[in-house]
């Protein structure tokens, strides 16, 4: 790892304060996304399989290639 | 220097036919191809004369190795976007046309989502309220059996197989950490102490030799048939089938502009002076899609150890400065190949720092989020059958029932493009002149395979057009000749075949 991170420090493609701004970024977007997701996991039974033991056990598939 | 990667992706649907009577998926599979082609278009067959699926591209065939079978009795067509559309085994396939970048590939493996779904639509149709049939684009049906989403790049015959081999495993094994469609539990015996609740990936655990020809039974990591598809004297096309199918766009376009740049630099040789080479492929394969936490180390044949992240890491710093010397032309466009330098580097960074950040990015992250979510609300176990219904769920392709559309993820390619590519073939491959002839003159085309086009214009013998060159037959090449010709005659006293 060290290793790596030093060579990524001699031949950079981005600032040090683009990717810190990236990863406040991603924890903002990880705030956004939990609330859709509360929002999603509110209405998904109303698309889920009625009887997912049936279900699972119904899904059955011959190898391929 | 390294040839154009035309690339491509074959993927094998998973069929469920809810009907009274009859649900043989080899009959459903056919019954929903002929569905959709006598919907959208004539029927054109598949010509088989080329086809050498049992070749061994180390050049030789193994005794216990069993060649697969060709099956020339099922359905089996050619659309007018360049692809092949049929029924391999027991799933309906489809085989994206020949694409000249990762973001050409992305469009037509869409567009071959959408084409199942019409496929359903007009299946859906015949029946009436009598049954259905449900594709899933996933690559398990969790006991233990698997079928195939393989992508096929072209190489330059003189680059040694072995080298091939020996440099292209560790990326095959390591690029699991983004190409994943994930997995709940296992279905196999994966070896002492792996027992997961999650899998990054669908497919590692079929994987049981470093390399070989089968692809049903001992799958190898490294796939050597050898069956080009174009003038053999020049080049390989090399087969891959150690890839899950993906839903996440960016997965998919990871997994195969990465790996085309990674066989770039193998056919410039500047992978055999660094030391990757996995000590325990198989065993890796495992250990990194049972990984969630990206962070087991696994043995390099050199004694070195290093986590599959790492090791990804080692092989973007060999890009970039491979990108920085030679350039990424044989890639694809510039916004194509640079996308994916800017891309991969991105995801390496965010899994290393918190790979549930790409939930809206890759297939593994967005399931595991969603499922872990499920359970904990519900206060129920991963393991339990509502959570692995919810996993096949997930590849649904039908818009009311798809789990993956409703999660909101990323999108590289804009629907109305996926619609046209639905009919209209790559501009800058030989798929233009098979795509546009279909187009114009199917009534007089009864064969197509990858290298050639069989015209029968009632009269004379059936009339083979060849086209050994995957780099020739684009819209620069024949636009102007086929403008040209009011006829498929006056096409083939023009072309002198």
């Amino acid at each position: 790892m060290a290793e790596r991170e030093l060579k990524k420090r001699s031949a950079p493609s981005r600032t040090d304060t683009e990717v810190e701004e990236e990863a406040a970024q991603g924890t903002q977007k990880a705030d956004a996304l939990k609330a859709e997701m509360d929002e999603l996991l509110d209405e998904i039974d109303e698309v889920l399989e009625d009887n997912a033991e049936e279900f699972v056990r119904n899904y059955v598939q011959k190898g391929g290639e | 220097m390294a040839v154009p990667k035309i690339c491509g992706i074959e993927t094998e649907f998973g069929i469920q036919a809810i009907a009274p009577g009859e649900q043989n998926p080899v009959t459903a599979s056919s019954l929903l191809i002929n569905a959709y082609v006598n919907h959208a278009q004539r029927k054109v067959d598949w010509d088989f004369v080329d086809e050498t699926p049992g070749n061994d591209a180390r050049g030789f065939a193994e005794e216990s190795a069993s060649p697969p079978e060709v099956e020339t009795h099922l359905v089996n067509t050619v659309l007018t976007n360049g692809a092949r559309f049929y029924v391999d085994h027991a799933h309906p396939e489809y085989s994206s046309p020949e694409c000249t970048s990762a973001r050409e590939v992305l469009l037509y493996d869409k567009a071959g989502e959408e084409i199942l779904r019409r496929s359903m639509r007009a299946a859906e149709a015949l029946y009436g309220d009598q049954g259905r049939i449900v594709v899933y684009k996933n690559n398990s049906d969790r006991k233990g059996n698997s079928y195939g989403c393989h992508e096929n790049y072209l190489m330059d015959r003189q680059v040694p197989f072995s080298r091939v081999v020996k440099n292209i495993t560790t990326h095959f094994v390591t690029r699991q950490i983004y190409t994943g469609a994930g997995k709940v539990g296992h279905e196999t015996r994966l070896g002492e102490g792996m027992d997961p609740e999650f899998q990054l990936t669908q497919r590692a655990e079929f994987f049981e030799e470093e390399v070989g020809l089968e692809t049903t039974l001992k799958r190898p990591i490294v796939n050597t048939r050898d069956e080009p598809h174009c003038d053999a004297q020049k080049y390989r096309r090399l087969h891959v089938i150690v890839g899950d199918a993906n839903l996440s766009e960016v997965a998919t376009f990871l997994k195969v502009g990465v790996t085309a740049a990674v066989l770039a630099m193998i056919e410039d040789d500047w992978l055999s002076k660094t030391d990757v080479s996995l000590a325990h492929p198989v065993k890796a394969i495992r250990q990194v899609s049972c990984d969630l936490t990206l962070s087991e180390p696994l043995d390099l044949a050199s004694g070195r150890k290093a986590t599959a992240l790492e090791l990804q890491w080692e092989l973007f710093e060999l890009a970039r400065k491979y990108q920085l010397e030679r350039g990424l032309a044989c890639i694809g466009d510039e916004d194509s190949s640079n996308e994916v330098m800017v891309r991969w580097e991105r995801v390496l960074e965010t899994l290393e720092r918190d790979p549930m950040e790409l939930a809206n990015q890759l297939d593994w992250v967005a399931k595991y989020r969603l499922l872990t979510a499920y359970a904990e609300r519900h206060g129920i176990p991963l393991s339990s059958d509502r959570i692995a219904a919810m996993d096949l769920q997930y590849h649904d392709l039908r818009p009311a029932k798809s789990l993956y559309q409703r999660l909101g993820m990323e999108r590289l390619v804009e629907e109305e493009q996926v619609i046209a590519a639905i009919d209209e073939p790559p501009h800058d491959t030989r798929a233009y002149f098979r795509g546009r002839c279909l187009k114009l003159w199917s009534s007089s085309i009864t064969a197509a395979n990858w290298d050639s086009l069989v015209f029968d214009l009632g009269t004379d013998p059936l009339r083979r057009v060849p086209m050994m060159d995957p780099l020739r037959g684009t819209a620069a090449h024949v636009d102007k000749l086929l403008e040209g010709c009011s006829s498929p005659a006056e096409l083939l006293e023009r072309l002198g075949s």
